[in-house]
């Protein structure tokens, strides 16, 4: 699991070549005048801006609602989706009740049901919040559903060869031997979540946030604005992916030998 | 602690869709305290259906199985089980996190436990190993967990379905040796299943040849030979020999 550090700086090169041709690719365009410099700000431009929006604390406190009302949300979805999904999995009954439903719910866009949720619920933080949480609830429930299928029979034939029940067959079987699937059902919430939870700013503009951010400087017709809280909003995903999950995997299934580790 | 095993005219039935299947049919057998026997027979004869049915993952159409005097009812903690399949261990639990799941469902403190675990994960040799996961274990290394797992929590009985057949034969044979350490060091009643006909000589007091189709008892032999066998002497080819002889007919 430790790569000699060559590996490591190799792999953060190839990782930033991309990014540095897309914003290579940018600027020209940027440059090309083929909009006006206030629509298609420059690199330098939005940089400043970003710099000052950090500097003054709105971007923080922004990003701060914004990744708050995510997790919230991804946490509310695992608690309600692990254990539909593995009841689903295990009971016949359950199965039958729930799969239906979630095959419905889960292909409409989490975006059409903002108008809704602002009627039933009102404009702020809590529609954002609930539209979040449905986002990314189904993911979950598919997963978690999937994962305990994957289990081996033979983990819970060994199991309950040496006396266990049901309640520990759930908890200490098929919870860890449906991993895999469950982190990346998570992964899968994660990025429906914030899709969601942007566009559910723009409709349900609650007071802060980063998708409030782009909204209001709509207005203004402020590329600039616009434009760093993009920027913001792409580094806190890469942040999570890179950081979070990975960090999560490594400790848990790669270790484990059930997922083999990312390629360097 | 009454090891025995009875085994009481058991015929197992099951529905396909070409109709009623007998895969089992009259079979009893005894296997006295701390006796090793093995059931040797071609693949259809039933042998892992036995295995399944002692073990109480399937029940007999008709017939009784009695361990330690009692009739088996479902699963329970009196019988061990190890799998021919390497993935038995569980990947999420070092090695002795797995040995020690038995206790756990038990009930036993933490301390004990561990101790406990290592103790058996020191019998079958591999007491450095013990923190290590099950991937990180060669598939023989995963055979030995499996089997102290299953000892840990003293069942009167280990039932072990092939546990070696998917072994190197150089790894199958040392692991017979240490299999006959292990059951003589811990006395238990054994019920091994086989194809392996020099396997059976080597490991059993008493072996039971099936016939396939439905599985049916076809012989019953006892081999007193000298234990560590030794599988080049004269003895030992002999009963080969003999053993072959009943399956072939």
């Amino acid at each position: 699991m430790n790569a000699p550090r060559s590996y490591v700086w190799r792999s953060v090169w190839r990782g930033a070549a991309g990014i540095v041709t897309a914003v290579i690719l940018w600027e020209t365009f940027a440059r090309s005048g083929i909009f006006s410099r206030a629509l298609t700000p420059e690199l330098k431009a939005i940089a400043v801006t970003l710099y000052s929006l950090i500097a003054d604390g709105s971007m923080v406190k922004n990003a701060a609602f914004t990744l708050w009302r995510v997790l919230l949300g991804l946490f509310v979805a695992s608690v309600i989706g692990v254990p539909l999904g593995m009841l689903m999995a295990r009971y016949r009954a359950w199965e039958r009740f729930w799969l239906p439903l979630v095959s419905v719910l889960m292909p409409i866009p989490t975006l059409a049901w903002v108008p809704l949720f602002i009627l039933w619920f009102g404009i702020g933080d809590l529609a954002t919040t609930l539209v979040v949480t449905y986002a990314a609830t189904f993911p979950m429930i598919y997963n978690t559903w999937t994962g305990v299928r994957s289990v081996n029979p033979i983990w819970v034939r060994a199991a309950v060869s040496m006396g266990a029940g049901q309640h520990a067959i759930f908890r200490k079987v098929v919870f860890p031997g449906s991993m895999p699937y469950i982190i990346t059902g998570l992964r899968l919430a994660f990025g429906r979540a914030w899709i969601a939870v942007i566009g559910a700013e723009l409709l349900a503009s609650p007071t802060w946030g980063v998708g409030r951010v782009i909204f209001d400087a709509k207005e203004f017709l402020d590329s600039e604005v616009m434009l760093a809280a993009l920027v913001v909003i792409g580094a806190m995903g890469l942040l999570f992916e890179r950081v979070v999950f990975q960090k999560l995997e490594r400790y848990t299934v790669t270790r484990w030998g059930m997922l083999a580790p990312p390629r360097v | 602690m009454d090891q025995t095993i009875q085994v009481r005219s058991i015929t197992f039935e099951y529905e396909s869709d070409k109709g009623r299947v007998l895969a089992v049919e009259n079979v009893s057998f005894d296997v006295a305290d701390g006796e090793f026997l093995c059931i040797l027979g071609p693949s259809g004869c039933g042998k892992t259906t036995i295995l399944n049915m002692l073990a109480g993952f399937l029940t007999p159409t008709r017939g009784e199985i009695l361990i330690g005097g009692r009739p088996v009812a479902g699963r329970g903690q009196d019988r061990g089980v190890v799998f021919q399949d390497f993935a038995q261990l569980f990947p999420w639990r070092t090695a002795r996190r797995n040995v020690e799941f038995g206790l756990e469902m038990r009930g036993v403190a933490d301390a004990e436990r561990r101790e406990t675990a290592l103790k058996f994960l020191r019998l079958v040799k591999l007491e450095k190993f013990a923190e290590s996961y099950p991937h990180e274990l060669s598939g023989g290394m995963q055979q030995r967990v499996a089997i102290a797992r299953a000892l840990a929590y003293n069942p009167a009985v280990l039932l072990m379905d092939e546990p070696f057949a998917a072994l190197d034969a150089m790894t199958r044979d040392e692991m017979q040796k240490q299999l006959t350490e292990i059951w003589q060091a811990t006395k238990k009643t054994v019920v091994y299943i086989t194809h392996n006909v020099a396997e059976a000589v080597y490991l059993a007091d008493q072996i039971l040849v099936l016939a396939a189709h439905p599985g049916t008892v076809k012989a019953r032999l006892r081999f007193d030979l000298q234990r560590p066998r030794d599988p080049l002497s004269a003895e030992f080819v002999a009963a080969q020999r003999e053993l072959l002889g009943h399956l072939q007919h």
